[in-house]
């Protein structure tokens, strides 16, 4: 291989903007057939790197090689003319529109013109995507929405496929499937490069790997020669601390109890409940696994109270029915909640941290003083949450807009917590957080648990679910399996309930419970 | 048959023609995400260009040209503002209603009390002398012409050309349409100046044709019945058409009403177009499914690249 000119060698990239180096300096190497993997933290400038290669962005200095050939991108246009494809982490897909429509806008208009619609199932059986041209994307699954974006690249004979944390979304088996087909494409001479945060895929899948801290490249490796734990540590530069369970404490009494829960979904591609019945007792974490878009959210709004059930009794904390009462009257009964998306519905984006903490906390944390806000405590408790959760701020008069990801993640959630809640309610607690955040905040709901608290996590990284659950249970269509302890299962069988494909094995499990 | 029918049917044709322009061009405007509620500026705009430029050089061709041109003009105003200033959509459409009448009826002060002599009819020998339907689809001026020809081009390049399939992209999901490679703002800014052209020629065939006179106040709000019509149409043109074929013949009929001496004060009849408006809008809205299927996902939403 020494002997190849590379498919793209960058040299010396920069982009500032304006506070960050986005790149510094950043150097490496593509050759053909290479699946080439992108390491690094969240903001460690990967994205803007990308972004560069295809084109979207430009960098303040540096060259670009295209097989040994310097050249600038000016725009996406050229990029995909050269033969760069980008499969996006969030999709560039338009819902109201057909697969054939969504494919035909992403590539050059003398492609699209034409027998497009056979083309697109060639290309999707020789590579074993399946594919209706016709159906419109909403109705499909985060899966099949993945496949329209690798074909729309295919369709253009791509020898550099750029792939942006495309396993976060599938089901076990859907990546084995997306590795068997990458796998296929390299083995042609297609040059990947692959980003994600799973590190245990990269070591699978890569051949080499390039690992980015704070804008710089700082070291490579080759993935099969490390392991996952090895390549974190390169990623942080430091060592990683990885969650520690206490020691196994006989769970309390049930807290959360959902009992016959069905709801139908309000919202036109949403998913209605389907007799969701749980119990989180005192001291346990109960986990929920599942593909995004399964029916997490509308349990999630649901146990928030953010959706009332006309049965009161279809949720109860403790002894107290809270299915008809708002969220308020929940986080009095002692209930925490970390929803989602951390701006805008588990911070407001344009208040400052210690507004943002006394609006959950006022009650709680008696910030509220006749009908006044008591501002020198609410600052004293934004201070302790940033000092008692190593969150990354220069002040609490910060607005919550200005926290990386991480960091605002740990702020919400040392928020919830020392509020000291009976009950605790986490979605997808860190989605898109870096390997360190990740470590601590699943290290600080395991402490809660030991601290006799229920908590709940409903989330897509199964990892992460393995780490911290007592009992696990799948929600797939909005119905959710019977839970059972986490060494119990393993990754396939999830993989299966997540992708709906073990109605008889969860009956036989019913019978048993 | 009674006489009075075949005049009536061309005045629905005539009170209809204004609202076919309007709301073809906001169902543009909208797919491509923006939502421009200054219609009625743009019109009354279009109106008094159109019609100053006609009195001035008598000339019908350079008067509708003018029309659209006023319209176009404000509509880059609001383009400008809303697409590259980042100002707020609706408040910037709101002013530029506001600003719209205000400066039309300065533009218009010398004008008022003059006439213009109409636009000229295309007629065509035999075919509009057939009874009945000779004159019902023969005979009319180029713009009740060019207003059904509208319909069908917009229908067709909307679901069946690329520029249809961008204008759709930019206006479903402006971040995916962006990182595609596609120039959002520019796309909509194209999109917003063709809604501001025929909004202006809804204005001018008021001013030139429906009463070729200059009137303060002119449109009398057949701007904001034209964005009804977007929601009523769903963003289909050619339900569009139909929608404002039906507010057309609502109009007109009130006026027969009374004519009639129908015992019912004259105000409720009035009112009737804008009680259609709202029975309407309640009824779409209450199969919400559907509505959102059509309604652009980005609709009123400004873009910016960050990041």
């Amino acid at each position: 291989m020494t002997e190849e000119i590379p498919r793209l060698e960058l040299e010396g990239i920069t982009k500032a903007y304006p506070g960050v180096i986005a790149n510094n300096n950043v150097s490496m190497k593509i050759m053909p057939g290479e699946i080439h993997a992108l390491l690094g933290e969240n903001g460690a400038g990967k994205s803007t790197l990308v972004k560069f290669i295809y084109g979207v962005q430009k960098a303040d200095s540096g060259t670009l090689k295209w097989e040994g050939e310097e050249m600038i991108i000016p725009n996406p246009n050229a990029a995909r003319k050269l033969g760069v494809g980008m499969v996006f982490q969030h999709f560039s897909l338009f819902d109201a529109m057909t697969v054939e429509e969504n494919i035909a806008i992403g590539i050059s208009k003398e492609l699209a013109s034409g027998d497009l619609n056979q083309r697109i199932r060639d290309v999707s059986q020789q590579y074993g995507l399946p594919l209706d041209p016709d159906r419109y994307v909403h109705t499909l699954s985060v899966g099949e929405k993945q496949r329209i974006e690798v074909v729309r690249c295919l369709l253009q004979d791509p020898k550099l496929l750029i792939m942006d944390e495309p396993t976060s979304v599938l089901t076990p088996q859907e990546v084995d499937e997306l590795f068997v087909t990458l796998r296929a494409l390299s083995e042609e001479g297609v040059s990947i490069l692959y980003i994600s945060h799973k590190l245990q895929e990269i070591k699978d899948l890569c051949h080499f790997a390039t690992i980015m801290r704070m804008g710089e490249v700082v070291d490579d490796c080759i993935p099969a020669e490390e392991s996952p734990r090895s390549m974190a540590e390169m990623m942080m530069g430091a060592n990683l601390v990885s969650p520690e369970k206490p020691g196994k404490t006989e769970p309390g009494a049930p807290h959360l109890v959902v009992r016959d829960l069905s709801l139908a979904s309000s919202h036109q591609h949403g998913v209605d409940l389907k007799n969701v019945s749980l119990e989180v007792r005192k001291g346990e974490v109960l986990g929920i696994a599942g593909i995004a878009g399964n029916g997490q959210m509308e349990l999630m709004q649901v146990l928030s109270g953010e959706k009332l059930i006309d049965d009161p009794s279809a949720v109860s904390i403790g002894n107290e029915a809270v299915g008809k009462s708002g969220p308020k009257i929940r986080r009095n009964a002692g209930m925490g909640f970390v929803p989602e998306e951390r701006l805008g519905h588990g911070a407001v984006p344009e208040m400052s941290l210690w507004e943002n903490a006394f609006l959950s906390g006022s009650k709680s944390m008696n910030l509220m003083d006749k009908g006044f806000i008591n501002i020198k405590g609410s600052v004293d408790y934004a201070l302790n949450i940033v000092s008692e959760f190593n969150v990354k701020t220069p002040g609490v008069q910060h607005t919550a807009n200005s926290l990386s990801g991480g960091n605002l993640q740990k702020f919400i959630f040392g928020r919830e917590i020392l509020q000291c809640p009976g009950v605790i309610v986490a979605l997808q607690p860190t989605w898109g957080v870096d390997a360190g955040s990740a470590a601590f905040i699943r290290q600080s709901l395991l402490d809660l648990a030991a601290n006799g608290a229920a908590v709940l996590v409903i989330s897509q990284d199964l990892e992460e679910l393995f780490e911290v659950s007592d009992r696990l249970s799948v929600i797939c269509e909005g119905e959710l399996s019977p839970p059972r302890p986490a060494e119990e299962f393993t990754v396939e069988e999830i993989g299966l309930l997540m992708a709906g494909l073990s109605h008889d094995h969860q009956d036989e499990k019913v019978a048993h419970a | 048959m009674p006489e009075w029918i075949v005049p009536a049917l061309l005045t629905i044709i005539t009170a209809s023609t204004p609202l076919v322009f309007a709301a073809i061009g906001e169902i543009v405007v909208e797919k491509s995400g923006v939502l421009n509620l200054g219609i009625e500026g743009m019109m009354i705009v279009g109106a008094i260009f159109a019609f100053g430029v006609g009195v001035t050089t008598g000339s019908a061709t350079l008067a509708i040209l003018a029309g659209a041109i006023g319209g176009a003009a404000m509509a880059f105003l609001f383009g400008f503002l809303t697409l590259y200033l980042l100002s707020n959509q609706v408040a910037t459409g709101l002013a530029l209603t506001i600003f719209g009448l205000g400066f039309s009826a300065l533009l218009g002060h010398g004008f008022v009390g003059k006439t213009f002599p109409g636009l000229p009819r295309l007629e065509i020998p035999f075919l509009s002398d057939i009874p009945f339907i000779g004159p019902l689809l023969f005979g009319h001026d180029i713009l009740v012409y060019a207003s059904v020809v509208a319909v069908a081009l917009v229908t067709y390049m909307l679901t069946k050309t690329r520029t249809g399939l961008l204008i759709r992209a930019v206006g479903e999901n402006h971040f995916a349409a962006h990182s595609i490679g596609y120039s959002v703002n520019k796309i909509r800014m194209a999109c917003v100046l063709f809604g501001g052209a025929m909004a202006g020629l809804g204005g001018s065939y008021l001013s030139l044709a429906y009463t070729p006179l200059w009137v303060e106040n002119m449109t009398a709000g057949r701007g904001w019945i034209a964005l009804a019509l977007v929601v009523f149409a769903s963003w289909k043109a050619w339900r569009a058409f139909f929608g404002a074929y039906l507010f057309g013949g609502i109009t007109i009929i009130q006026l027969h009403a009374q004519g009639f001496g129908v015992e019912i004060a004259p105000q409720f009849l009035a009112m009737l177009p804008y009680l259609a408006t709202i029975v309407v809008l309640v009824l779409i809205s209450s199969d919400s499914s559907r509505a959102r299927l059509n309604a652009p996902a980005c609709l009123g939403r400004s873009f910016h690249a960050s990041g």
